[in-house]
């Protein structure tokens, strides 16, 4: 039983960096229109921009510093590159991305090294809390509070601001809310920078628990596009509980059946594709 | 026997009456207008004779058989063929590619990742036939998407005569033309009318333009049916001039 | 039949030309590829690289039935590449010595797959489509990652070469030119299915879904189950490539079943044209002898293919062909 509530609980860490990596592709995906497929890059760029920062400014003044400075990054790029995109077939931003993930890799290895790096956090973090439940240590805590605070606050962002407001109406009708006035193209720049953020604080968590290296976005991107189909295009709240849900089914999965770990989140999407192919929260017909 | 007759037909959506107690009937061979201003509830009536949703109230008969809240598809194949307000067509492919594809799925061969030449030649013959009908051989080889909004109505026409219809319905074919791309339209709906002997009904709201056209005239105003007769007693009905000549000028 | 009927196009996909226009470029295509083992060595290059962009040809034509033909965004077709590679592989290391069987089953394993899993994907439009196909093409990937015993895992699948192909009387041993006219002849094959089908009430139909759903749908036609042939006919196709590419290296790993592999199939048909026939063998030849030459120079080769990715999408978007048939209309 314990050690099926110990990878229950590590799927659940799990599923809160799939959730994070998800709920940014979604918004990027909603508004942008843009399936991007270097969120996986950014993501790693952040932490990597954590790991340098860590020596001079902390855990806590990188874990704000870095994905802000990642939302840097992606701003340049939806600057140079995806903007030129919107109007394309989707198709061509898709591939834009894809060569971007290439490039960021590359660079993210020349700059500092294929070689796996780890990622110091607080020692008081690393302490497990409980003799029994010995996986419970702080950081894994810390993990799961973080993402239930940034995604919360991310839904009280949308809920209560303008910006939040006009990316909402935006996801529902571009055309219309560029008819009231409303500068779409700042709007979905925004927009991707926010996104980006999200990816970047995913890194820098995931990077505290399984360490850094050049490739670590293509294990959590993938799993973040089958969140994205289980929960329901469209829908954020879908990408978050997709996320814990594939999280948790992998992480108990790997305690009854290892072979099938990566396997099972592919077979949920099936069964939902089946069953309820919008997903969770998905709303008929959007984005298609 | 008529080809389609409407009995008390209504519909509503929620707590607006959209068509309020509808009774026509074309008869074969007829050139029916349906004119009306804006909101009369002239599309609503085409959306119920092809399927698109079932009538509120009463019933539908076409060619002997009742169709009401028959789907679309079903009608399809039952010989009721319409175009849209916004013009439906392959806008990369050619007129000639465009009636074809139309042509190969109205013989049931879009399944065949080969024909024998023989197959070809009907497909072929039954492609150049169309164009001729419409009037657009001369255009065979021009892309849809580079020609004239009137053109593309043309080539819209003949898509849907593909199917060998026994009613052709067109939702304001003339929508947006010029006056001399109108004149093409109607010189078409007549000839398809006269010389190919296809039951026509068509949804306009220039009245000028369906006095000249049609054999007979349906006047919908705010989902009732107001006059119907042919144009001289159209244009004498002083109810109709009254809610739509009086308005309309 | 008059003259003014004649100028009517008959056959063709693409915008008819003379006939003259038409054969002539096939003719010189024709001779260069049969006679590639006696040209390429003099210009430096060698007939396994040769057979290599036959290979990735074949695959993008077969994926461009689906992308170019039919609108359909699969980032996905890895999966069935990779298919036709473990089903030619694991079939030579275990169960046959017929190269030839082991092709077909591979093929066969590729084509079911994408034949069983279209349906699936085809129930989702736009961007969904393409998000779908990612994720089912990824469960692959894992299955042979995980199923180590039998897939040889992470470090992929050796322990199989190609074997001679007896005919009565003759043998063909299958060394490096050889084996680029087996796949010659495949890619004549592959190539002359798909033109077929393109030139068919089927092809036409497939384009007509690409330019406009809505009116097949108000003909009466239901067009999930199209596309779902289109995916399953491209499936066929590139797992044959697939197939092929095990045997030339025998050797095939869990990359051939990744989304790179689905990125870079993809980028080949938007690289050579991807509304245009032979864009994708146009592509295949950049994109494949750029990547050997880039990564025989460079550590950083990857920066240099993922710049390839960015700078064609912005700036030349109609590849290739679609470059000079663009140019040739105006």
């Amino acid at each position: 039983m314990l050690v099926i509530l110990f990878n229950a609980f590590n799927g659940l860490i799990q599923g809160a960096f799939y959730a994070l990596m998800a709920v940014g592709l979604s918004l990027i995906l909603g508004l942008n229109g843009v399936i991007n497929f270097a969120h996986g890059g950014f993501m790693a760029m952040a932490a990597y921009f954590a790991y340098t920062l860590v020596p001079y400014v902390g855990f806590w003044g990188a874990l704000i510093i870095a994905p802000i400075m990642a939302g840097g990054v992606g701003y340049v790029v939806e600057q140079l590159i995806v903007r030129r995109l919107y109007l394309r077939d989707p198709l061509y931003s898709l591939l834009a991305t894809f060569g971007l993930a290439l490039i960021i890799q590359d660079l993210l290895r020349t700059i500092w090294g294929a070689q796996g790096v780890p990622l110091a956090i607080p020692d008081f973090l690393n302490q497990p809390l409980s003799q029994v439940y010995f996986f419970l240590t702080g950081y894994r805590l810390f993990v799961v509070a973080l993402a239930i605070i940034s995604t919360t606050g991310l839904f009280a962002v949308l809920r209560f601001t303008r910006l939040g407001i006009r990316i909402r109406a935006g996801n529902s009708d571009l055309e219309t809310i560029a008819a009231v006035g409303v500068n779409i193209y700042l709007l979905r720049s925004a927009n991707f920078v926010l996104g980006i953020m999200f990816a970047g604080l995913a890194g820098i968590l995931a990077a505290g628990q399984i360490g850094l290296t050049p490739t670590m976005g293509d294990q959590l991107i993938m799993p973040s596009f089958v969140a994205i189909v289980v929960g329901g295009v469209g829908s954020l709240l879908g990408s978050l509980v997709g996320g814990l849900i594939i999280g948790v089914a992998s992480g108990v999965t790997a305690a009854v059946y290892p072979a099938a770990t990566e396997v099972i989140i592919y077979v949920i999407m099936g069964i939902m594709l089946v069953a309820r192919p919008r997903g969770l929260f998905g709303q008929e017909g959007l984005l298609e | 026997m008529s080809l389609l007759t409407l009995q008390n037909v209504s519909r509503r959506f929620g707590a607006v009456t959209a068509l309020n107690n509808i009774s026509l009937s074309v008869e074969p061979g007829e050139l029916r207008a349906v004119i009306g201003p804006n909101g009369a509830g002239k599309t609503t009536l085409f959306n119920l004779i092809t399927g698109f949703f079932p009538p509120s109230d009463g019933s539908i008969i076409f060619d002997g058989e009742p169709i009401t809240a028959v789907n679309p598809a079903v009608l399809v194949k039952k010989g009721i063929i319409r175009t849209f307000q916004i013009t439906e067509i392959f806008l990369d492919l050619t007129v000639y590619e465009n009636i074809r594809v139309a042509v190969e799925v109205a013989m049931g061969i879009s399944l065949r990742p080969w024909v024998s030449a023989a197959m070809r030649a009907k497909v072929n013959a039954r492609v150049e036939e169309l164009m001729e009908i419409v009037k657009i051989s001369h255009k065979a080889n021009k892309v849809a998407g580079e020609m004239s909004h009137g053109d593309q109505r043309v080539v819209e026409v003949g898509i849907a005569l593909s199917r060998h219809p026994k009613l052709l319905m067109l939702d304001e074919p003339t929508a947006g033309m010029g006056d001399e791309e109108t004149n093409h339209m109607t010189g078409l709906i007549r000839s398809l009318n006269k010389e190919q002997k296809i039951t026509m009904l068509f949804i306009e709201h220039d009245m000028s333009i369906v006095f000249g056209v049609a054999d007979r005239i349906t006047v919908l105003d705010n989902g009732t049916m107001l006059a119907e007769g042919n144009a001289r007693e159209i244009a004498d009905n002083p109810r109709v001039q009254a809610a739509y000549l009086g308005q309309a000028a | 039949m008059n003259t003014e009927t004649s100028t009517i196009p008959r056959e063709s996909a693409v915008p008819t030309k003379s006939a003259l226009q038409q054969r002539l470029p096939m003719a010189i295509l024709g001779i260069a590829l049969l006679t590639v083992p006696f040209w390429l060595p003099l210009l430096g290059g060698y007939t396994d690289l040769a057979s290599r962009v036959l290979i990735f040809a074949l695959a993008a034509m077969g994926l461009n039935l689906l992308l170019g033909f039919t609108g359909g965004l699969s980032f996905g077709h890895a999966a069935y590449f990779g298919l036709g590679s473990y089903g030619t592989g694991l079939m030579l290391a275990n169960y046959t010595h017929s190269t030839v069987l082991a092709i077909l089953v591979g093929t066969l394993i590729g084509g079911a797959a994408a034949t069983l899993l279209g349906p699936i994907a085809v129930r989702r439009r736009g961007i969904y489509f393409s998000m779908i196909t990612i994720a089912i093409g990824q469960m692959f990937y894992f299955i042979a990652v995980r199923w180590n015993s039998f897939t040889g895992g992470e470090d992929g699948l050796t322990g199989f070469s190609r074997q001679p192909i007896n005919f009565p009387g003759y043998t063909l041993d299958l060394h490096s030119s050889q084996f680029y006219y087996l796949v010659l002849v495949c890619f004549s094959g592959g190539a002359w299915l798909l033109w077929t089908i393109l030139n068919s009430p089927l092809g036409h139909l497939f384009v007509a879904i690409r330019e406009n759903q809505k009116r097949l749908t108000f003909l009466g036609i239901r067009v999930e189950l199209y596309i779902a042939i289109s995916f399953a006919i491209s499936g066929f196709v590139v797992a044959l490539a697939g197939s092929l590419d095990s045997l030339l290296d025998n050797f095939t790993s869990p990359d051939n079943l990744r989304y790179t592999l689905s990125g870079n199939l993809l980028i080949i048909c938007v690289l050579g044209g991807m509304r245009n026939f032979w864009g994708p063998l146009i592509g295949a030849f950049i994109f494949v002898l750029v990547q050997d030459y880039i990564s025989s120079i460079t550590q950083n080769w990857m920066t240099v293919i993922g710049l390839i990715f960015v700078l064609s999408v912005i700036f030349f978007p109609l590849g290739v062909m679609g470059f000079f048939r663009k140019r040739s209309r105006t």
